[in-house]
């Protein structure tokens, strides 16, 4: 057989070293590790400064009256924004009296009934695609559907649009948790006679019943920070409510609409609301996160 | 056990007149705490096909992975005593281990072409070692042909190497390993994923590798190594107090010898099919 | 694979009465499980129709004119929103230059191991939380900290490049550039997760084979790994797109919201979804019908881009 050998780099002597490799293929190596490092802490750098600068920025202003007082007037310095903590409570309860049923239900037969089958794949896409529909296309489905069909903003058209933003969360986290169930426990259920029903809710939910609380918690962090879907739904409200069919303070719009007017405590108001809000949520994510990887 | 009859194998085999391009002297490798090989001594002399028989857990495959230096991969892992490609330590401070893959050649248990084309799956190893463009198609066509493959793929070298069956999986890994010309090349049981039919295309094509290439072959079907190889090395996994089995090297010889007239005990119970 | 429900009805025992009264609470059981998993695609097609409805008496009035014109003007009730479709592009269009190198970066260098687990697993846990942090305190803070901070760098770009078109204009903070800056860092966790999943989700052989041809570590990472979780990276990619022209909040914080199609980057432009945010609130009644047909534009741009992500992800997922 005609071979054509050592037609590259390979000399009598044996040369095993780098020094055998082109220098571009040494150097190439080195560089691209270098550079991905970098970018790994470029892509961490904002959210480091971010965090410190909301804490040293909205900790001055701070204080047991931000949970229980108005935010002030313009032109006036005393004040917080309790209502705005109550209404986003009060929305979030409302989105998640709707999506969590919604949402598990629909969770339980895409792990329970439908695995594999066509009805199951396309509920997947739709959750999937429902989860990437900005939030704001959210708020202009609940204020056509909501808020001029019932004659005014309100905290419940804040709920549901909000609802919108929760339910794929939902779905998709419960149904991971209820996969986490191992079959055999459902074969056991089914072995003694139970039917669906009762192996489902006595069984498989409750077993799953951790990771169904994280995925609802998730839910609402996600859902407690979003703005866009609230703007033109609950509105805002400067002054204390809990009725669900009038505008509704919440701390995301609270926070926009005191980041753009040009009041110095308005401004710094601003910041200690974001300083609670993204407190909430960075410790509702890690723990939950944390969590979830200790059940794994 | 004693350990001098570790080491006899090796003078045994060194009446064979060629020369050694691998040698192992005392090689151990643990994996963390666990030790999966313990004091391997063995040449393998050139364009020679070499088979690691023996239980699974005897870390045949293990030391295969030493040749290559692919236990580098797993963390944890060391390697002990001496690896020695034509005289050089392959485990030495300024060895690159990217080098030293470049020459040894692997093929594994299971077929694992890229997700590309049949071409380019031949293609990637030539490019990257600096083979011209130009030379490209010549070489493609040669591998597929040295992997007796040519005749099957040379008019759909642009499908998917995935499309192949399992059996054309494996000849295009082969293909793909000789491409760079190694001088070694190390087959992790080969075929034990195939059909008895894409076997025998295997075993063929590896009797007509020895011309050009060494191989090393690890197998679990003893029949194999009487089929293909020269010499044959037996592995056995043995506990120790406390319960910790660690692999060892119990026989190395022609093949002939080792399965008509075997040395050691073990050795005779395993070729004739007393255990393992 | 058949269903829990097929095995449920037990015909011809003794205890049919009782069973049946069981079966008849199963089956309800199982249905409303049905409706509610049918009731998502439900939900995702209430949405689109609900809001292609209520843009159909503005699709009437301004026609396709609407998206090719620039005035906004309620006063006269003109209204086109080329210029938001154009910063909507533009500004994803910048996220995704500064993302797609840096997001696949990150996604490599967090499924290899590089590092230790015990530094690798938090520094993806704060990858993560970026995706957390709500737009609206990215805005605040992008006002406030970030714009003051990137200023010098403007002027610099202005000074020393203004003759490239690119930076021609005197910079103002609120512009498309720190529009797509700020979005490219809150669309990173959402390519380096999926990305690096399906760089993990790689069968091991394939790197072992590319290794023992003599391939280097980065060798094998581009020309073997990535091109075999193409799919995947390109999937994420595309989430990432449709993330990125619907958000809202930072827009509409940082963009400058201002109704002009210029070729610098430094200057203020709109997105769709800025306009429909900080207009809304003192719209009059023709302006809101402008901006539910301005809503359903995104909504169609958005649907594209993300049934078009699912697509290629899913095909990948059933490769594996």
């Amino acid at each position: 057989m005609a071979t054509t050998e050592d037609t590259i780099g390979r000399t009598k002597k044996i040369n095993l070293t780098r020094s055998a490799r082109t220098p571009f293929r040494s150097y190439f190596d080195f560089f691209m590790t270098f550079l991905t490092g970098a970018f790994t802490i470029l892509t961490i750098v904002p959210l480091v400064a971010l965090v410190w600068d909301v804490v040293r920025q909205g900790i001055d202003r701070l204080g047991i009256q931000s949970f229980t007082e108005l935010p002030p007037p313009p032109g006036l310095e005393e004040g917080g924004f309790g209502n705005a903590i109550l209404g986003t409570l009060i929305t979030l309860g409302i989105a998640a009296a709707i999506s969590v049923p919604f949402g598990v239900l629909a969770a339980i037969y895409l792990s329970e009934f439908g695995r594999g089958t066509r009805i199951a794949y396309g509920v997947k896409f739709a959750t999937n695609v429902l989860a990437g529909i900005p939030a704001i296309l959210a708020g202009l489905f609940a204020y056509t559907v909501v808020v001029l069909t019932t004659g005014g903003f309100s905290a419940f058209a804040g709920g549901v649009a909000l609802s919108v933003v929760m339910i794929p969360i939902v779905v998709r986290a419960t149904e991971e948790g209820l996969l986490l169930v191992p079959q055999e426990m459902r074969q056991a259920a089914v072995g003694v006679g139970a039917t669906n029903f009762q192996s489902i809710s006595r069984i498989v939910v409750p077993a799953a019943l951790p990771s169904i609380a994280t995925a609802v918690t998730l839910a609402l962090a996600r859902a407690g920070g979003e703005a866009a879907p609230l703007l033109f739904t609950a509105l805002n409200n400067n002054f204390w409510s809990t009725d669900i069919w009038q505008p509704i303070a919440t701390l995301p719009v609270l926070i926009y609409f005191y980041a753009i007017i040009p009041y110095e405590a308005q401004k710094e108001i601003a910041w200690a609301a974001a300083l609670v809000l993204l407190g909430i949520i960075l410790i509702v994510s890690i723990s939950s996160r944390l969590l979830a990887r200790q059940r794994l | 056990m004693n350990s001098d009859t570790i080491n006899t194998p090796n003078s045994t085999s060194s009446n064979t007149t060629q020369e050694a391009i691998l040698r192992a002297e005392n090689v151990s490798v643990t994996y963390g705490s666990f030790q999966a090989l313990r004091g391997v001594t063995l040449d393998i002399p050139k364009n020679q096909v070499v088979a690691f028989i023996g239980p699974s857990g005897c870390g045949k495959s293990t030391l295969i992975r030493c040749f290559n230096r692919l236990n580098d991969l797993i963390p944890g892992t060391k390697v002990g005593g001496k690896v020695t490609y034509q005289g050089v330590d392959i485990y030495g401070d300024k060895v690159d281990p990217v080098q030293v893959r470049r020459r040894i050649g692997m093929v594994f248990q299971k077929p694992n072409p890229f997700p590309k084309s049949i071409y380019d799956n031949i293609a990637f190893g030539a490019k990257i070692n600096g083979y011209k463009k130009s030379e490209m198609d010549e070489i493609v066509e040669r591998s597929l042909r040295q992997a007796a493959l040519w005749e099957e793929v040379k008019d759909k070298l642009k499908e998917s190497g995935l499309s192949l069956s399992g059996g054309q999986q494996q000849r295009l890994c082969i293909a793909r390993t000789v491409a760079i010309e190694p001088d070694v090349v190390l087959m992790d049981e080969p075929a034990s994923a195939l059909d008895p039919i894409s076997t025998r295309k295997v075993e063929e094509l590896i009797q007509e590798l020895k011309e050009n290439y060494t191989i090393v072959i690890v197998t679990h079907n003893m029949q194999q190594a009487t089929r293909v190889a020269d010499l044959t090395a037996f592995f056995n996994a043995e506990a120790e107090e406390g319960g910790k089995r660690f692999g060892y090297l119990v026989e190395y010889n022609k093949t002939e010898a080792i399965f008509n007239n075997p040395k050691e005990e073990y050795t005779r119970q395993y070729v004739s099919g007393r255990f393992g | 694979m058949s269903s829990l429900a097929e095995h449920s009805p037990r015909k011809g025992q003794s205890l049919e009465k009782q069973v049946d009264t069981v079966r008849v609470f199963d089956q309800s059981f199982y249905w409303l499980a049905v409706i509610g998993a049918i009731g998502i695609g439900g939900v995702l097609l209430w949405i689109a129709v609900q809001i292609g409805l209520s843009a159909l008496p503005a699709i009437q009035s301004y026609g396709v004119d609407f998206l090719t014109t620039t005035t906004w003007d309620p006063v006269r009730n003109i209204y086109g929103v080329l210029p938001q479709i154009y910063g909507t592009l533009i500004s994803a269009a910048i996220a995704l230059v500064i993302a797609i190198p840096v997001g696949i970066g990150v996604a490599v260098f967090l499924s290899e191991n590089f590092l230790p687990n015990a530094v690798r697993t938090p520094i993806a846990l704060a990858i993560e939380l970026i995706a957390a942090v709500p737009s609206v305190v990215i805005g605040l803070w992008g006002i406030y900290v970030l714009i003051p901070f990137l200023r010098p760098f403007y002027n610099f770009l202005y000074e020393n490049f203004g003759w490239i078109p690119l930076f021609s204009t005197p910079p103002r903070g609120n512009s498309l550039l720190t529009l797509g800056l700020v979005l490219s860092v809150m669309i990173l966790p959402t390519i380096i997760a999926i990305s690096r999943g399906s760089l993990i989700a790689l069968p091991r052989d394939l790197r072992q084979g590319a290794l023992a041809l003599g391939a280097t570590r980065w060798e094998t990472i581009l020309r073997v790994l990535i091109p075999a979780a193409f799919s995947g990276i390109v999937g994420s990619i595309m989430l990432a797109l449709g993330r990125a022209m619907g958000e809202t909040m930072v827009a509409a914080m940082l963009v400058g919201n201002s109704n002009q199609i210029t070729p610098s980057l430094l200057a203020p432009g709109a997105t769709i979804a800025s306009l429909i945010a900080s207009q809304f609130g003192e719209a009059g009644r023709e302006q809101v019908a402008a901006l539910l047909y301005a809503g359903l534009i995104l909504m169609i741009l958005t649907l594209i881009v993300n049934i078009l992500a699912e697509i290629i992800i899913q095909k990948f997922q059933n490769v594996e």
